[in-house]
């Protein structure tokens, strides 16, 4: 932070040139002295790094079946061994790290996305519109989200969609569950916000409906989101994972962790190959920590019930 | 008299009390409850009275901050109330309004420099090169200093937020302001400058002001005439000299014996209120201050006192006088 020095400053040659830090740098700064989060967000920049950028290097990345050379265990051509149909067990890791990466991401920006809208919509107009929404959310919320999802998986293989559809649709039924807790957070938020002073005076000033909500709102309940959204990334992770190792996610031979780890799923697999499912194992439950680490520095210092002083 | 520039007639604001399943209408929070006054360009208009006494939410009733009730309020003769919400935000530069506390009132994620300014662009009052000077020499006239542009609220004291919260809303160039308890929240040293900052600016602009506060001494230091508020309605109104020397409601009379004097040994006749304020849900009958007045009569009880002239530009209402 900069300190004023009025002593000897021509006033009004220099007019305003003082900028002190944004409040994003200032977040950041107090972000970076939380050692813990940082470690989670270099495990978490790590782990897409390897993810998208090793399969590159890999001999094996074609995914080739190769019977001959089944159920290998780890050495130095293959450092994690091969599983039944004799692929490469860390090429597929990675590449599945991709795919269950991607779902993550793209369904919590989906679900985001939906769930700011509406819960911006309710909350700032209230009234009918308002009652509406929460309602479905409250719907979705009543029902248990891995039975949907588990409903929505067997009826997508009745329907017999192509694989590289499923992908698509997993994305789109993690933000269907995943929206209303979006929602509901921005709505509260807005909320309270819409009662604050400088609301009032914003109504005094006679400022128009979008800028109220694109200079005002918007930037206060931002935080928020960032803190969700990252959060949400986890679950997304997680729950593609469940639904993946049931066989109603994403299907081989697309990898997936999930599926990865479901196709290790029998005694013999278990007892003696353990190569083929704590790699994938231990992949989800580390990410999964690293973000919601990463996701609790993050509240730290951009939950705005800490910043009410300012 | 000249034309008034604010012109309030019998204005009522009832909140509703809601309860029960089916969130029906129970009974009304009467916020203001028939309350009538005029305030002349260039002077500073007083509203004084207790916590509850409903004065704010006349403040906040005259901008449409709440619709009011009924009645009436005419802004240089047109009827403000009346208007399409496209009207009235033309005519909001016109009206401002200053919060009572500097802390909630500034958006804190909002630069000075653009919190103050934004207006200016949404009224299309200056052009975006211009923007930054005139932001610039409003700062100045508040008494904050141009590096101030590029900060955030929380990096002020409580006395400079009001200074932002008095240049907010000078930038438009308004010719009435509403000042709602500006000082309440501030020293007594910092109470004094802002003071000051709002006759200095009085002079230089020619503003004219609605003041809202509980502070008798401000009050009698700022304004040209004085409402005194009770439960929701005007008990007594007269011109700051009159007021205080001659006061009549037997209300009027307690606050003003309640004013600190700086000198210990003045012997005075203090007039101590019992109790706390009645319930605005569920006011009195008659004078709704008779269940606190040392001088109420079985009159008072039954029939609410019309508020008449008794003399000079002072109205009064009360049974006794």
């Amino acid at each position: 932070m900069s300190i004023p020095t009025t002593a000897g400053r021509p006033e009004k040659a220099i007019r305003a040139l003082d900028v002190s830090d944004s409040l994003w740098r200032q977040s950041i700064r107090q972000l970076r002295k939380n050692k813990l989060a940082v470690a989670g967000f270099a495990f978490i920049a790590f782990m897409f790094l390897i993810c998208f950028i090793g399969p590159l290097f890999s001999p094996y990345a074609d995914g080739k079946i190769n019977p001959a050379n089944m159920h290998q265990p780890p050495s130095a051509k293959h450092w994690l061994g091969t599983d039944l149909l004799g692929r490469d067990v860390l090429t597929r890791l990675l590449q599945a790290g991709r795919i269950s990466l991607t779902v993550g991401l793209a369904s919590m920006a989906l679900s985001m996305t939906i769930g700011t809208v509406l819960g911006i919509v309710s909350g700032y107009y209230r009234g009918v519109v308002d009652q509406i929404i929460m309602r479905v959310a409250d719907l979705l919320f009543t029902i248990p989200g891995l039975p949907i999802l588990f409903i929505m998986g067997a009826l997508m293989s009745d329907w017999k969609i192509p694989t590289d559809y499923r992908l698509y649709l997993v994305m789109l039924m993690l933000s269907i569950i995943g929206w209303p807790g979006v929602a509901r957070l921005v709505r509260s938020q807005m909320l309270t916000l819409r009662e604050r002073e400088y609301m009032q005076a914003a109504d005094v000033l006679g400022l128009s409906d979008k800028r109220k909500l694109f200079r005002h709102l918007l930037p206060n309940v931002f935080p928020l989101l960032i803190v969700i959204a990252t959060l949400s990334i986890g679950g997304a992770i997680l729950s593609e994972s469940a639904l993946s190792f049931f066989g109603l996610g994403v299907m081989p031979p697309t990898p997936t962790w999930g599926n990865m780890i479901d196709a290790a799923n029998n005694v013999i697999d278990f007892e003696k190959r353990p190569w083929l499912w704590i790699p994938p194992g231990l992949a989800i439950f580390l990410t999964v920590i690293a973000i919601n680490i990463f996701g609790d520095g993050l509240r730290d210092v951009l939950d705005p019930k800490q910043n009410t002083s300012r | 008299m000249s034309e008034a520039l604010l012109e309030v007639r019998r204005l009522k604001k009832y909140f509703p009390i809601n309860a029960g399943l089916l969130n029906r209408t129970v009974g009304y929070v009467k916020a203001v409850d028939d309350i009538s006054f005029t305030i002349q360009p260039g002077e500073t208009f007083g509203l004084v009275g207790e916590s509850g006494s409903g004065k704010s939410t006349v403040g906040r009733t005259i901008l449409r901050l709440h619709e009011k009730t009924s009645g009436d309020v005419l802004f240089k003769g047109i009827p403000f109330h009346g208007l399409p919400k496209t009207e009235v935000r033309k005519l909001r530069p016109k009206m401002q309004l200053i919060f009572q506390d500097p802390y909630s009132s500034l958006n804190p994620r909002i630069r000075i420099g653009d919190a103050i300014g934004e207006s200016l662009l949404e009224h299309g009052l200056a052009e975006k090169d211009e923007l930054r000077d005139v932001v610039l020499d409003v700062l100045e006239a508040c008494g904050l200093s141009s590096y101030h542009y590029s900060r955030f609220p929380h990096e002020f004291s409580g006395g400079q937020r009001q200074r932002l919260g008095i240049a907010r809303a000078l930038v438009l160039n308004p010719d009435f302001i509403i000042a709602d308890e500006p000082v309440s929240a501030l020293d007594v040293s910092i109470q004094a400058q802002i003071i000051n900052l709002f006759q200095k600016l009085q002079h230089t602009r020619g503003l004219t002001y609605l003041f809202i506060s509980h502070d008798l001494s401000v009050v009698e230091h700022l304004c040209n005439r004085i409402g005194v508020m009770y439960l929701g309605s005007m008990m007594e109104m007269a011109s700051r000299d009159e007021l205080f020397s001659r006061p009549l409601h037997p209300y009027t009379k307690a606050l003003l014996s309640a004013i600190p004097v700086p000198v210990p040994r003045l012997k005075r006749e203090r007039i101590v209120l019992k109790g706390d304020i009645p319930s605005p849900a569920n006011p009195p009958s008659g004078c709704k201050f008779h269940t606190r007045c040392p001088l109420a009569t079985a009159q008072c009880k039954e029939l609410v006192p019309e508020f008449r002239l008794v003399g000079d530009d002072h109205y009064v209402a009360c049974h006794l006088v």
